[in-house]
C-alpha cells in the first residue's frame, strides 16, 4: 500500500503519535496465607518503541512474551509498573498515559480504542446492536437517540453490515460478523490510535482476510494508527508498515516491514521466520526449528534472553542485557552482535 | 431454521451475504430466526423455560402457593385461633357435589359419639344432615392485604348465621380448624423463607461483590469471615441461638429474629459464588471494552457485570427458599423456632409430634405435605431456571 | 509393504448426531485412502467433519454421535482388511487396535496427560496394555521411546508429572506414548495448534522424522494450510461434513481444481505476498452443521455456483485429473444423488 509510505513522511513532523519509553509491567507471584509476594512475572520489561500518526505497527511474539500485556498498558487497561506512554492527543499536547489521572484518562478514551481477540467474549451478550454500538457514544455525551442511531446505521455500513441488523443481538451473528461489530464499537468515537490484539486469530481461515481488508480499507479511509498485535508473522506482514518483536517482555527488533522480512538483524527473528510453515510444498527444507523453550519470564536467564537458545551467543551474551539501538535508519535490533552476523530472511520465493 | 438461507448471487448492496446467518445456531425454543435474532436475553431464557413442562407446572403451583401466603384469610374458612374443646379431632370432611336435594356444594355434617370402652370422642357422618357451602360466602371479618376490610372468603357455609362449620382438614386437640391454619402457617413459613432468603442474597451480593470487585485486603477479610461462618456448624449455632431469644419475646419478634438468624448463616455460599463471578467477569473482554469506551465504575458493574448473572441469582435463591423453609420447620419443630400461639408449619407439625395424634388423627400429619408439594415445586422451578438461563449453553 | 493396497480406506463414512434441535451430518460420506507410510493431511475449517472423522477411525464417537453408514477398512494382521464400523467400539478387538494399531496424538496434550500419575507411568501402562513385556522392560521401552523424540535426560524426565514439563517436552512425551507400540498408523489431531511457532517446527520435524524411521502412516489434521504444505504428501479438503477435494500435496497447492480449494488458497496471507494489499475473499461465514444448506455445502460462497445445480443437489468426488478428485459440478455434469 503506497499511502501507508506518504502518511509516515507527511503526518509525522517528526513526533510520534505513540511513543512508548522503558515500559514495565511486573506481576507479582503471591504465595502462602498471607499472600507475600515472592517474586515477579516481568511480563513487560523495558520496552521501547513508537508508532507514526497513519502506520500500522505490527507486534509480534510467541504466547507469553508480552505482547499483549504492553498493548493493554497503552490503553491503561492494567496499570504499567514503570515507564512512559507519551501520547501526542489530538489538542495537540503530549500526555504520559502511564501517568495520568483516571477522569484524565476517561476524556483521552474516545482517542484511542481496541479490537479484542475473541469476538464471542468482546460483546455483552445481553445488549443488541444498537446498545453495543451506540454505547460509546452516550457515556461520552451524546444523548440524543436518533443521533445515535444514525451514527450507528452509518458505522454499521462502514464494516460491512446492514443497518437493519440494530436490534438483533450478538448471538444472531457469525465470528466475523462479530469482529465487524467490535470494529464498528471501536469507531464508533472517532478514535486515532486503534490497538487490535490478535483481531483475526479466532476466526476461521476463510473469513479472516475479509477482516484484514476491512482494517486496511478503514485505516485509509479513517487515517487511522494501528498497533497490531499477532502471533501470525504472515498476518503481521500482510497488515504492518513496520514491525516489533518481543520475546519474554523486551523487544528484540523494530524495522520497517520489508527490511525485517528480508533481512533481520536479531537471531530470533530469524529463527522466528525460519519456523514459520510456508504454504507451498516446494519450499519445505526450510523449515528450521529454534532448539529450547521459551523461558519463563517469571525467571528469565542472565544478560540477553534469548542467548540459551541462540546459535551465535557468545559470553558477553550471557552477561549483559543488549539494549535496542539503531543499526540501521529505522532498524533497532537489541543484539550484541547485530552488525557482524549475516541471517536469513524470507526472500520473495 | 432452514429459513435463513438466502442465495448470496444478487446482492443488491455490497454487504455481505446473508447465508452469514446460517453460521450461528438457534436454540429450538419454537422461533422463527428472526425473532430470535432480536429476542433479548430474558426473552430467550423465557422461551426456553417454556418448553420445561414439568418446571412451568411447579411455577403455576409456587404462585398459587404464594397467594395463599398473600392472603391466608381468605383462603381460611374460620378463624385460625377459634377452638371448640368439643369438636377436639374431627377428621377431615370431604367437599361434595350436587346432594339429592340440589344443592351444588355440600358437606356431610358429622356428629359425635362417645365410645363406651374407651370414653373417647368418635365422630362418624351424619347421614341426615348436609352443610351447604358456597364459593365467596361470607365468613369472619377481616382486612384484606391488611387494608380493606371484608369478609368474602373462598368458601364458606351458604348460611353463616346458621352456626354451622366444616373442617376440609378436621380439627386438632382443640378444635381449631385444621385447613385455616394451614393457610396461615403457609404465610409465616413461605415469608420466612423469603425474607431469610432476599437477606441473604442481599448480604450474599453485597459482601461477594465487594470481595470480588476490590479484591486486596477486603477480599481476605471476607473470604476468611466466609471460611469461618462455613466451618461452624450449622444445627447447633441456629440451636444456640434461637435458644437464647428471650422467652418473653413477642410473636412478631422472635420471627423477626429467626429470619436474621437463618439468613446471617445463609449467604456465605453465594457470596463465594458472585465473588467468583466478579473476578472472572473483571477479566472478560466485554467488560475491559466498556471500560475503555469511558463507562464509569457504576455502568460497569450494574449495566455490564450484573445482568450476566441475574438469572443465577434468581435461580439460586429459587433453590435457597425450600432450604430455609426447611430450616424453619425444624427448628419450629423442635420447639425452637416459632412457638404458639404463632402459626406455622413447623409449629403445626409439632403438634403431630405424639404417637397418640399419629393414631386418632393421622390428618394433623398432612402440614408435612403442604412441606413436601412447595418444597419440590420449588426445586423444580429452580432447575428449570437455571437450565433455561443459558439458553445458548 | 505392499504399496498398492491402502493401509486404511474411509468409504462413504457417514457420522450423524441426533440432538434435540435436529440431525447434524457432521460427516457427511467422506472417503479417502491412507497407504503405508504415507502422510495424510485432513485440511478444513470449523465444522468440517475432520475431528469427527478421526473420532470416527478410532471409534470413540460420544453419544449421540452415530456412524450410521460407510466402512473404514483398516489393514489387520498382514492383508486381511478389517471393517472397524462393524467392531464394537468397547471390544477387546477394538481395545487392541486403538493404542497398538492405530495410536491418537491429541491436540492438547496437557489435558491428555493425567496430572496425578507421572507420564512414565503412562507410557509404561500404554506399553504395559499392549505387549508383552515386564514392568522393567516396559519402562525401558518407555525410556527409549522419550530419547527418540527428543526429551533431554530422559532418565530424568520419565519421572515428572505432566504439569512439570513446558508445552513443547509435553507434546513430545505424548507422540512418545503415542509411539509406544509401534502403530502402524498414527492419527495428529491438530497436534501444533496449542504451541508457539518455533516449537511447533520442532514438533514436525520430529512428526517427519519419526514417520521416516518408523514406515508408519500418519493422518495429520489441522485447519493452517502452512503446516499441510510442510508435513502431507496427500491432502484431504474437507468443508462442512463432506470431502471437497483431495490429491497429491503439490497438486492441491500449485494446481487446486476445487472452487474452495483455490479460493481458500488465495485468501490467506502468506509471508511471501506483499504487504499492505488486499486478499480476494471468500464471502460469507460458513454454515453451521445445524444449517447445512442443501446441495453443495459450499455453494452459497462459491464465485462460480450455477443456479440450478449446485443448489439443488449433491456432487460426489470424483477424479478430475491423474492424481486428483473433486466433488464439484464444473467437472462432472451428471447430478449424483446418494
Amino acid at each position: 500500500m503506497t499511502s501507508n509510505t506518504e502518511q509516515t513522511t507527511n503526518s509525522t513532523n517528526g513526533h510520534p503519535l505513540l511513543d512508548v519509553k522503558g515500559l514495565k509491567k511486573y506481576f507479582p507471584i503471591k504465595k502462602g496465607f498471607f499472600k507475600k509476594t515472592v517474586g515477579h512475572v516481568r511480563a513487560v520489561d523495558d520496552v521501547n518503541f513508537f508508532i507514526r500518526e497513519g502506520e500500522t505497527l505490527g507486534l509480534v511474539g510467541e504466547s507469553g512474551c508480552g505482547k499483549t500485556t504492553t498493548s493493554r498498558c497503552i490503553l491503561r487497561a492494567v496499570d504499567p509498573t514503570g515507564g512512559r506512554v507519551l501520547y501526542r492527543a489530538k489538542s495537540g499536547a503530549t500526555v504520559d498515559i502511564a501517568q495520568l489521572p483516571a477522569s484524565e484518562m476517561r476524556r483521552l478514551r474516545p482517542e484511542m480504542q481496541m479490537i479484542f481477540q475473541d469476538p464471542f467474549a468482546s460483546l455483552n451478550p445481553r445488549m443488541n446492536l444498537f446498545d453495543i454500538v451506540s454505547e460509546p457514544m452516550f457515556v461520552n455525551g451524546i444523548k440524543s437517540r436518533s443521533e445515535r442511531a444514525d451514527r450507528v446505521a452509518e458505522l454499521l455500513q462502514l464494516v460491512g453490515l446492514r443497518p437493519e441488523y440494530m436490534q438483533r443481538f450478538p448471538h444472531a451473528f457469525s465470528g466475523g460478523q462479530r469482529q465487524r461489530i467490535v470494529i464498528a464499537r471501536a469507531l464508533a468515537l472517532k478514535p486515532r490510535l486503534v490497538v487490535a490484539d490478535e483481531p483475526v486469530s479466532a476466526l476461521d481461515v476463510s473469513v479472516q482476510a475479509q477482516v484484514l481488508n476491512l482494517l486496511l480499507d478503514l485505516q485509509e479511509q479513517l487515517k487511522l494508527t494501528y498497533l497490531f498485535v499477532a502471533h501470525d508473522l504472515s498476518v503481521v506482514k500482510h497488515i504492518s508498515t513496520r514491525v516489533a518483536v518481543m520475546y519474554v517482555g523486551k523487544i528484540a527488533e523494530i524495522a520497517p516491514t520489508d527490511a525485517l522480512f528480508n533481512t533481520p538483524k536479531h537471531p530470533y527473528t530469524a529463527a522466528l521466520m525460519a519456523a514459520v510453515p510456508v504454504a507451498d510444498p516446494r519450499v519445505r527444507s526450510k523449515m528450521i526449528p529454534l532448539q529450547g523453550d521459551v523461558p519463563s519470564p517469571a525467571n528469565p536467564p542472565s544478560g540477553c534472553y534469548f542467548h540459551p537458545r541462540c546459535p551465535f551467543a557468545e559470553a558477553v551474551c550471557k552477561q549483559e542485557t543488549p539494549q535496542l539501538q539503531e543499526i540501521e535508519p529505522n532498524h533497532f535490533v537489541a543484539c550484541h552482535r547485530a552488525k557482524e552476523l549475516e541471517l536469513d530472511g524470507i526472500s520473495a520465493n | 431454521m432452514s429459513t435463513n438461507l438466502a442465495p448470496p448471487v444478487s446482492d443488491p448492496q455490497n454487504l455481505p451475504p446473508t447465508g452469514d446467518e446460517a453460521a450461528v445456531v438457534l436454540p429450538d425454543i419454537g422461533r422463527d430466526a428472526e425473532a430470535i435474532y432480536v429476542a433479548p436475553n430474558w426473552k430467550l431464557v423465557w422461551w426456553r423455560f417454556k418448553k420445561h413442562r414439568l418446571a412451568l407446572v411447579s411455577g403455576i403451583v409456587v404462585i398459587f402457593i404464594a397467594t395463599i401466603a398473600l392472603l391466608p384469610e381468605f383462603y381460611s374458612t374460620l378463624p385460625p385461633h377459634e377452638s371448640d374443646s368439643i369438636r377436639s379431632f374431627i377428621p377431615p370432611q370431604r367437599l361434595r357435589f350436587f346432594a339429592g336435594d340440589g344443592t351444588f356444594l355440600y358437606v356431610q355434617d358429622v356428629k359425635g359419639q362417645r365410645n363406651q370402652k374407651t370414653l373417647m370422642m368418635e365422630w362418624v357422618p351424619d347421614e341426615e344432615k348436609i352443610i351447604p357451602v358456597k364459593l365467596f360466602a361470607r365468613g369472619f371479618e377481616y382486612n384484606l392485604l391488611g387494608l380493606i376490610p371484608t369478609d368474602i372468603h373462598l368458601l364458606g357455609v351458604e348460611n353463616p348465621d346458621s352456626g354451622q362449620k366444616f373442617h376440609l382438614l378436621g380439627t386438632d386437640r382443640l378444635g381449631r380448624d385444621q385447613w385455616s391454619r394451614l393457610m396461615f402457617g403457609t404465610r409465616v413459613s413461605l415469608s420466612i423463607g423469603l425474607i431469610a432468603v432476599m437477606l441473604s442474597i442481599f448480604l450474599g451480593i453485597l459482601l461477594g461483590g465487594i470481595s470480588g470487585y476490590f479484591g486486596g485486603t477486603t477480599d481476605l477479610i471476607i473470604q476468611r469471615l466466609i471460611e469461618l461462618l462455613q466451618s461452624l456448624p450449622p444445627i447447633p449455632i441456629w440451636m444456640a441461638l434461637t435458644a437464647s431469644l428471650p422467652r418473653d419475646w413477642s410473636v412478631e419478634q422472635t420471627y423477626f429474629a429467626i429470619t436474621i438468624i437463618l439468613s446471617l448463616l445463609g449467604w456465605t455460599t453465594l457470596g463465594r459464588e458472585v465473588r467468583g463471578r466478579f473476578l472472572s467477569l473483571r477479566e472478560e473482554d466485554f467488560v475491559v471494552a466498556a471500560e475503555l469506551i469511558g463507562c464509569g465504575k457504576p455502568r460497569v458493574i450494574f449495566r455490564h457485570m450484573v445482568p450476566t448473572f441475574y438469572s443465577h441469582i434468581i435461580a439460586a435463591s429459587t433453590l435457597a427458599i425450600p432450604v430455609m423453609i426447611i430450616n424453619e420447620t425444624f427448628l419450629s419443630f423442635l420447639g425452637l423456632g416459632m412457638r404458639p400461639p404463632a402459626i406455622s408449619w413447623g409449629v403445626l407439625l409439632q403438634e403431630a409430634q405424639n404417637l397418640q395424634s399419629i393414631a386418632l388423627a393421622p390428618w394433623l400429619l398432612l402440614p408435612g405435605l403442604a412441606v413436601i408439594i412447595t418444597v419440590l415445586a420449588l426445586n423444580i422451578l429452580g432447575d428449570g431456571i437455571r437450565d433455561a438461563a443459558d439458553p445458548y449453553s | 509393504m505392499n504399496n498398492q493396497q491402502p493401509l486404511l480406506s474411509v468409504r462413504n463414512l457417514k457420522t450423524y448426531f441426533s440432538l434435540d434441535e435436529g440431525q447434524v451430518k457432521a460427516v457427511d460420506g467422506v472417503s479417502f485412502d491412507v497407504n503405508p507410510g504415507q502422510v495424510v493431511g485432513i485440511v478444513g475449517e470449523s465444522g468440517c467433519g475432520k475431528s469427527v472423522t478421526i473420532k470416527s477411525i478410532l471409534r470413540i464417537i460420544q453419544k449421540p454421535g452415530k456412524i450410521v453408514d460407510g466402512q473404514i477398512l483398516f489393514r489387520h494382521n498382514g492383508d486381511s482388511m478389517l471393517d472397524l464400523t462393524q467392531l464394537n467400539a468397547q471390544s477387546e478387538q477394538m481395545r487392541q487396535i486403538r493404542g497398538a494399531e492405530i495410536a491418537l496424538i491429541p491436540q492438547e496434550p496437557m489435558a491428555a496427560f493425567s496430572p496425578v500419575h507421572t507420564i512414565g507411568n503412562q507410557i509404561e501402562e500404554a506399553i504395559l496394555l499392549h505387549q508383552p513385556v515386564s514392568k522393567q522392560q516396559a519402562r525401558k521401552i518407555a525410556i527409549e521411546r522419550l530419547r527418540e523424540v527428543g526429551v533431554p535426560s530422559p532418565e530424568r524426565r520419565i519421572d515428572s508429572y505432566s504439569w512439570e514439563l513446558s508445552g513443547g517436552l509435553r507434546q513430545r512425551a505424548m507422540i512418545a506414548m503415542a509411539l509406544s507400540c509401534n502403530p502402524k498408523l498414527l492419527i495428529a489431531d491438530e497436534p501444533t495448534t496449542a504451541i508457539d511457532v518455533t516449537t511447533q517446527a520442532q514438533v514436525l520435524n520430529l512428526l517427519r522424522d519419526l514417520q521416516a524411521q518408523h514406515d508408519a502412516a500418519i493422518i495429520f489434521i489441522t485447519h493452517d494450510l502452512g503446516v499441510i504444505a510442510q508435513i502431507a504428501d496427500f491432502v484431504v479438503v474437507m468443508y462442512l461434513g463432506r470431502v471437497m477435494e483431495t490429491g497429491p500435496v503439490d497438486d492441491i497447492f500449485h494446481n487446486p481444481q476445487h472452487p474452495y480449494t483455490k479460493a481458500l488458497l488465495k485468501s490467506i496471507p502468506t509471508v511471501t505476498s506483499e504487504s499492505g494489499s488486499r486478499l480476494p475473499t471468500i464471502e460469507g461465514a460458513i454454515p453451521h452443521p445445524f444449517n447445512r444448506p442443501a446441495g453443495c455445502p459450499f455453494y452459497p460462497r462459491c464465485i462460480e455456483m450455477m443456479p440450478g445445480t449446485c443448489n439443488t443437489s449433491t456432487p460426489s468426488l470424483q477424479p478430475v485429473t491423474d492424481t486428483q478428485s473433486a466433488s464439484c459440478f464444473l467437472y462432472h455434469k451428471q447430478t449424483d444423488d446418494e
